[in-house]
């Protein structure tokens, strides 16, 4: 029960943090062009918006909670099951952020999710 | 579409620019932490390791590639899906699975080899996909917002 908690946790506050970040940088607006000083104008008006702070904790939270389940559960268990955020981080993208999630783009998901739990329980 | 071809092959840039810092930068980061040696979990440890770990130079260059892979993953975010990018980053477990087997002479278990496939279709069925499915701010807009 407490590893299913913490599992929670780990995948939430990983694709949570990861979504206000990308709300954060969809709010900021890309960069006219990708050279230095564009860049790092950009990465100022990134760091004022809330979105990217409040993404911030999540992630950190979502990294204490993978320390904690490493110390309960192998890492062979642990990663593995931690690509299923790849499915609910998908599921966040098209009902949070509004994307649209196309047949082929979850056929991918799918595929990518399967190969890394594959890839890090070898 | 010409700007629709221009944008896909800004996010494949950045998408390669992220895969390869954040692997840089971990592999730099280990081989630091592994010429420090185990850690001691108390006070002096702990200050020991941090007077080492700011003395490394290989550290300092794992910052530098982790820094550019925040950065790179950052600006592909300002246009492209969220969606688009996370899937297509798992990518780099493909490219470090190979890397071990041309320069570390790794041997590779079959079920990892699968993994390493069904990671390849996936991120080209994915990258198929527009990468940019939601109305994006401009920076002209933004800055009069």
């Amino acid at each position: 029960m407490r590893v299913i908690l913490a599992l929670a946790v780990l995948i939430l506050g990983s694709t949570g943090g990861e979504i206000a970040i990308t709300h954060g940088m969809k709010a900021t607006g890309e960069p006219a062009r990708l050279r230095p000083l564009e860049l790092l104008q950009f990465l100022g008006r990134a760091v004022r918006n809330g979105w990217f702070w409040a993404g911030v904790p999540l992630m950190a939270l979502s990294f204490y909670s993978l320390l904690v389940l490493l110390s309960w559960e192998p890492i062979s268990l642990v990663i593995p099951a931690s690509a299923l955020s790849y499915v609910v981080g998908t599921l966040g993208a098209k009902y949070i952020l509004g994307e649209q999630v196309s047949a082929a783009r979850w056929a991918g998901v799918v595929l990518v999710c399967m190969g890394v739990a594959l890839v890090a329980a070898s | 579409m010409a700007s629709e071809r221009r944008l896909r092959i800004k996010t494949l840039i950045m998408v390669l620019a992220m895969v390869v810092c954040a692997n840089a930068g971990d592999l730099m980061l280990k081989r630091g932490m592994s010429q420090i040696g185990a850690v001691q979990l108390t006070a002096s440890g702990l200050a020991l390791a941090f007077r080492m770990t700011v003395a490394s130079g290989t550290i300092w260059v794992a910052i530098l590639f982790l820094s550019g892979f925040l950065l790179s993953y950052m600006t592909v975010l300002s246009w492209a899906d969220y969606s688009y990018v996370m899937p297509a980053g798992a990518f780099g477990y493909a490219l470090l699975t190979l890397l071990a087997v041309i320069f570390l002479h790794e041997t590779v278990s079959p079920r990892r080899w699968v993994g390493v496939a069904l990671i390849c279709a996936g991120v080209m069925l994915v990258g198929q996909t527009k990468p940019r499915t939601t109305a994006v701010v401009s920076e002209a807009v933004a800055r009069c917002a």
